[in-house]
């Protein structure tokens, strides 16, 4: 699809898409690194559970461009016009940013590695662990685009995505549901994308958890659709 | 192909759009045949670009319909838009693209592919002259050469219904003659929606105009019938010797004239203009009537009133 290859090839366009790549592992590597030896335990909890911390901001920042320098450059309206529609544009954008992101997710790969020549860790979670980032971390960028198909301007595109990302990561957390209604902790427990992830990462792979995240992903792909009709009703 | 279309490669019935408050076109009604260079005129925000908008399937009318060669944009949305080229107002282009890049992106969008589409790209560097430019990023282009890349974009598919909103912004002279033969070349074959707010540049190029102004047509037809359409006459400038209160009776009393004014005098040379209602030709007549009353005539000119009188006079509210 046209969509999907030049969205890829863009993040290649401009050497951001290396310094993006190189920035993430040099921070996943150091910040798992430091705690890994004083733990000296050979697995790699520590690196799975500042993922979604690390993704927080990485995801709005891959995804902040997308449409919002579409709309201010008007490209958009020049997209609208070709024979493809929303919907084909929308998967083309996601499809091409959670390439990019599997491919700096995979760039970790030096982790395990590193871990199972010092020790013998449990292949398990690991590869749980990391199908859980690609699940969350498409989740994070359905988000990340919807909220930048709703603003023209890509500071403000990061930092609502930071904050809508956040927001929905902390709603389950224990910090939270502590304070809400009885009546609610379990929604808010089955909203929250952190809980979903934890569980996964422990090595068990849970279908809910699964469906939880394809739910989530579909439902702001479909608001990123609906947005990019909205200019129908005005 | 549809066969309820008689010819016309867009029709326009009842057209409305409104955006909240503003109405922005109001009750619109016009047909373009196939093969016409069809001028849509008109001042800033009478509602041109809106119209290009709803036909080029971007956003839906309020009501009316629109068919473009039989087809629906609303129904037949993927279909209406693979038979439109659009340049749209200000050219927008993926500034991180080179030339080459682009045209090829858009050409796989349109769903063409492999020889096929090298050898249109290489059709289109030769038709807008780009081909110098080939590896160049689209950010880093002239304005003209920007401009030449957009219709390029437009052009790739070989699309039945050519749309240009104001194609001339920002170029020079130089390069408003080329992308006009451009234009006019593109016209054999075409249908071309070409929209200005600049007059010379549309009865220069097009067919057939249609003024707009306020959502509403004000005018339509050709060049030539547009002009005659205006309301006033002819007026003539005169510049005559002689006693000037004499020249205001004299020339009053000439069959058709319905005013004389005096713009200015020198020496004893007046300078004068007359006003007829009607467009008879009364050159004559006020030659005679200098040779009559021993006025030396210096200067004679007939002014037709020009398309651009025209267009000022319909859309001035």
């Amino acid at each position: 699809m046209a969509v999907f290859k030049k969205e890829f090839k863009s993040f290649f366009i401009s050497p951001i898409a290396y310094v993006f790549i190189v920035v993430y592992l040099v921070v996943t590597n150091f910040l798992f690194f430091q705690g890994f030896f004083l733990i000296n335990q050979a697995d790699m909890r520590g690196y799975f559970g500042l993922l979604p911390w690390i993704l927080l901001f990485f995801v709005p920042a891959i995804t902040m461009r997308s449409w919002a320098e579409e709309k201010k450059v008007k490209t958009l309206e020049l997209l609208q016009t070709w024979p493809v529609s929303d919907m084909q544009v929308v998967m083309g954008k996601f499809l091409a940013a959670f390439c990019f992101l599997a491919i700096a997710i995979l760039s970790s790969i030096t982790i395990p590695v590193t871990v199972a020549l010092l020790g013998s860790p449990d292949p398990g979670p690991i590869i749980g662990g990391y199908l859980s980032a690609f699940l969350m971390g498409a989740a994070y960028l359905s988000i990340g685009l919807w909220i930048s198909s709703i603003t023209e301007n890509q500071i403000n595109a990061f930092i609502l995505g930071v904050v809508a990302i956040f927001i929905l990561f902390i709603i389950g957390s224990q910090f939270v549901t502590l304070a809400a209604p009885q009546a609610l902790i379990p929604i808010l427990t089955f909203i929250g994308l952190g809980n979903h992830f934890e569980s996964v990462e422990r090595g068990v792979i849970d279908s809910r958890d699964i469906i939880y995240y394809l739910s989530v992903i579909s439902f702001f792909l479909f608001l990123n659709v609906q947005s990019l009709g909205s200019r129908k009703w005005e | 192909m549809s066969s309820s279309n008689n010819g016309f490669m867009l029709e326009v019935k009842g057209l409305d759009k409104r955006f909240g408050q503003v109405h922005a076109v109001k009750d619109l009604n016009f047909q373009i045949r196939k093969g016409e260079i069809f001028g849509f005129l008109g001042p800033n925000g009478a509602g041109k670009t809106t119209t290009m908008r709803m036909i080029t399937c971007y956003m839906p009318p309020t009501s009316g319909s629109i068919r473009v060669d039989g087809l629906d944009p609303i129904e037949q949305s993927l279909a209406v838009r693979q038979k439109i080229g659009y340049l749209p107002e200000n050219n927008p282009l993926y500034n991180e693209m080179t030339v080459r890049e682009y045209l090829q992106f858009v050409g796989e969008i349109r769903g063409i592919k492999g020889s096929k589409l090298s050898s249109r790209i290489d059709d289109m560097y030769s038709v807008c002259g780009l081909s110098r430019m080939s590896g160049r990023q689209l950010g880093h282009l002239s304005k003209g050469y920007r401009q030449r890349v957009g219709l390029a974009q437009a052009m790739i598919h070989n699309p039945d219904l050519l749309i240009l909103d104001e194609p001339m912004t920002g170029l020079d002279p130089n390069q408003i003659i080329e992308i006009r033969n451009l234009i006019k070349k593109m016209g054999h074959e075409k249908t071309v929606i070409y929209c200005s707010h600049i007059l010379s540049e549309v009865s220069a190029t097009c067919d057939r105009i249609l003024i707009i102004n306020e959502g509403q047509i004000a005018a339509s037809g050709t060049p030539d019938e547009l002009t005659q359409k205006s309301s006033s006459g002819t007026s003539y400038n005169v510049r005559l010797k002689g006693d000037r209160y004499e020249m205001e009776t004299r020339l009053s009393e000439i069959a058709g004239v319905s005013s004389v004014k005096v713009q200015s005098v020198e020496n004893e040379w007046v300078s004068l203009t007359l006003s007829t209602g009607s467009k008879d030709d009364i050159g004559e007549a006020i030659f005679k009537c200098a040779v009559d009353n021993k006025w030396s005539l210096s200067e004679l000119k007939a002014e037709t009133v020009s398309l651009e009188e025209v267009f000022k006079q319909l859309t001035r509210g």
